[in-house]
């Protein structure tokens, strides 16, 4: 029911461009997050979004409906604030029926409506409470039952869950996208945590530089990358200079590989770069020699418990894998051995 | 923290100095004024020492009781006025990009130079019939024949908020730029306009600056004994007059002492009173 499409949207504060000309739309009852490190334009974006910026070019399309010059408070779309922005002076309930109120709606109506919003939340009797009583997870949980408390058309969270502990953040993530999902409203995360990202989106709009790269499903964009900014930004990834010297083979170090097909935009001859993720790297003894298949010597190895991180020193350049303790490569520091680099796991981008 | 006797030296004096200073210059003043205001009157001489309660009786007449009901309304309207005037102009200033929130910070300590005797007579000339701004109005064709609009109570009102004005701002501004520029864009995107997001947010979420700042301003502008004289008509006279006229044209300290102890009991007594219910609604 709510379609937001944005289109040649940008903003320039004076000299600066904080966002320029983005297509974009997010399609009904999907949570997008908008992903890139500080300073990309993404917080001018949402809240661009918002109506709490005028956008200096390009229009926003609700279900069709142009709504670039209509007011933040015409506008009932749901947001949380980086801050959180609960209002001090009020107590957890006096906040969630703010909005009830400024509606005019009668006090029955705004306290029943507190009820189904603080048991929605699972803050269920805690109506009473002052701001400065609350935990920061609880006032998270007061901020999302506020912005959610007229059935906004749109739900838009501004870094919401940066003020929260890791383990807290991870639940919340997980609680707030099965909240999302329940009530299907068409919600926009901005958020610089690539996993917070990859786990509550349908769709990721990655940004860099007040201009967006890359839009596509979490998954193909950690598979497909568009280029080394994207690649690096997502995840972790070994990037590796190489030469193209074929329509699926590049020169690494000396060492012919075989990738899926490389793009036309890359000469052949030309430089580039190999993305591959470390979970697709194997390490193997000296000894088994095949396609794909690089000398190396082991630099380092990292052991968390979870995982095994193997850095190993391949003519020069480090290559990280990353295998699962029932995998783990019986290779100890210093040791002569083989990476595997499977091709369908190698992504050549330009540089 | 450490609590308890100091043990050093320097712990000792770093105590011992703010407390003589606070015995020199306020506790030993106060002690001579508040005897002074049991003394005994000599008529045509000055006063001898005694123990009499007639200063304090004095009062108990209708004619002090108006001058005092009056002061204290002067006083607080100057503060309502002030707030009224000040708490959006700061709302704005802090909203201004800080290089000209610094202009206007410049000008408003530039104002403050300015003492309460230049306030009063440039206002009495520029409220005056002969060469006041009502000359400019005629001049402009808004008016007939000029006027004069000194002395008089509205003149006087201008006068006292013109000086309580810059500490009003000066007072509101900290908390006003440590509010969270969030708060209001939360209001708006629940659906407030920005007028009410001002009534419903800001002004609620300031209101133990605003209670501070009011207090300041009135008990500033009730210690202004120079502007009702230049820009009020005598029945505009308030309490701080008659205690100068009295102590020193009249040469009657005792009655003008029990007078300053009068009126500072009873504006502390308002102030304890805002405080309390300021307080109450904060924690309700």
């Amino acid at each position: 029911m709510a379609e937001l499409q944005l289109k040649g949207v940008g903003k320039r504060f004076d000299s600066v461009t904080a966002v320029e000309n983005v297509d974009l739309t997010i399609p009904d009852g999907k949570l997008v997050c908008l992903l890139g490190p500080s300073g990309c334009g993404k917080t001018t974006l949402i809240r661009i979004v918002a109506g709490l910026e005028e956008p200096t070019t390009g229009r926003l399309l609700l279900d069709g409906e142009d709504i670039t010059g209509l007011p933040a408070h015409r506008r009932n779309f749901g947001m949380v604030f980086q801050s959180l922005a609960l209002f001090p002076h009020l107590t957890v309930a006096e906040n969630i029926a703010y909005g009830l109120r400024i509606r005019g709606a009668d006090r029955a109506a705004q306290n029943k409506r507190v009820s189904e919003l603080l048991e929605m939340v699972q803050l269920p009797g805690l109506g009473e409470r002052h701001i400065a009583q609350l935990s920061g997870g609880q006032r998270q949980r007061v901020a999302i039952a506020r912005a959610l408390g007229l059935e906004p058309r749109l739900f838009l969270l501004d870094e919401p869950l940066s003020a929260l502990d890791a383990k807290l953040r991870e639940a919340m993530q997980v609680e707030l996208r099965l909240l999302q999902q329940r009530l299907g409203i068409t919600t926009i995360i901005v958020t610089h945590d690539q996993r917070e990202a990859m786990t509550m989106s349908d769709l990721v709009v990655v940004m860099g530089d007040a201009k967006v790269l890359q839009i596509g499903t979490p998954l193909e964009i950690y598979r497909n990358p568009v280029n080394t900014f994207v690649a690096d930004f997502i995840g972790s990834s070994n990037l590796l200079p190489v030469t193209v010297t074929g329509r699926q083979r590049v020169d690494l170090a000396g060492q012919s590989l075989t990738t899926p097909s490389i793009g036309a935009e890359i000469a052949n001859g030309g430089a580039a770069t190999l993305s591959i993720r470390p979970e697709d790297v194997h390490v193997l003894p000296r000894g088994t020699e095949g396609e794909n298949r690089i000398p190396g010597k082991v630099t380092f190895i990292r052991d968390v418990g979870a995982s095994v991180e193997t850095h190993s020193d391949c003519s020069g350049m480090e290559v990280i894998s990353v295998a699962s303790p029932k995998d783990r490569p019986s290779v100890v520091l210093g040791d002569e051995i083989v990476v595997e680099l499977p091709p369908a796991s190698c992504v050549v981008l330009s540089q | 923290m450490r609590r308890g006797r100091p043990e050093s030296l320097t712990g000792w004096l770093s105590v011992s100095w703010p407390t003589l200073m606070l015995c020199v210059f306020f506790v030993v003043p106060f002690t001579i004024m508040a005897a002074i205001s049991f003394f005994h009157r000599v008529e045509g001489g000055f006063y001898e020492p005694g123990f009499e309660l007639a200063n304090y009786a004095r009062f108990f007449t209708f004619f002090f009781g108006r001058i005092l009901g009056f002061s204290l309304f002067v006083s607080g309207l100057a503060a309502v006025v002030c707030i009224t005037l000040g708490f959006p102009f700061t709302y704005m200033l802090t909203r201004l990009r800080r290089r000209r929130q610094v202009v206007w910070l410049v000008f408003l300590l530039s104002v403050l130079s300015l003492s309460e005797v230049i306030i009063g007579f440039s206002w009495s000339m520029l409220l005056s019939r002969t060469a006041g701004v009502s000359n400019l109005f005629v001049a402009l064709g808004l008016m007939d024949k000029p006027v004069s609009w000194s002395p008089g109570f509205a003149a006087l009102m201008l006068g006292l908020c013109y000086l309580a004005f810059p500490y009003t701002v000066l007072m509101l501004y900290p908390p006003m730029s440590r509010l969270d520029p969030q708060l209001p864009e939360a209001a708006r995107t629940l659906g407030a306009s920005p007028l009410r997001t001002f009534f419903t947010v800001i002004v609620p979420a300031q209101r133990g600056a605003i209670v501070a700042t009011l207090i300041m301003v009135f008990v500033f502008t009730l210690g202004a004994y120079l502007l009702p004289q230049l820009l009020g008509r005598p029945q505009h006279w308030t309490l701080s007059v008659m205690i100068t006229d009295q102590a020193i044209l009249q040469s009657n300290l005792p009655f003008a002492a029990a007078m300053a102890i009068f009126l500072m009991l009873v504006s502390l007594a308002l102030v304890g009173l805002t405080y309390v219910i300021g307080g109450e609604r904060d924690r309700s």
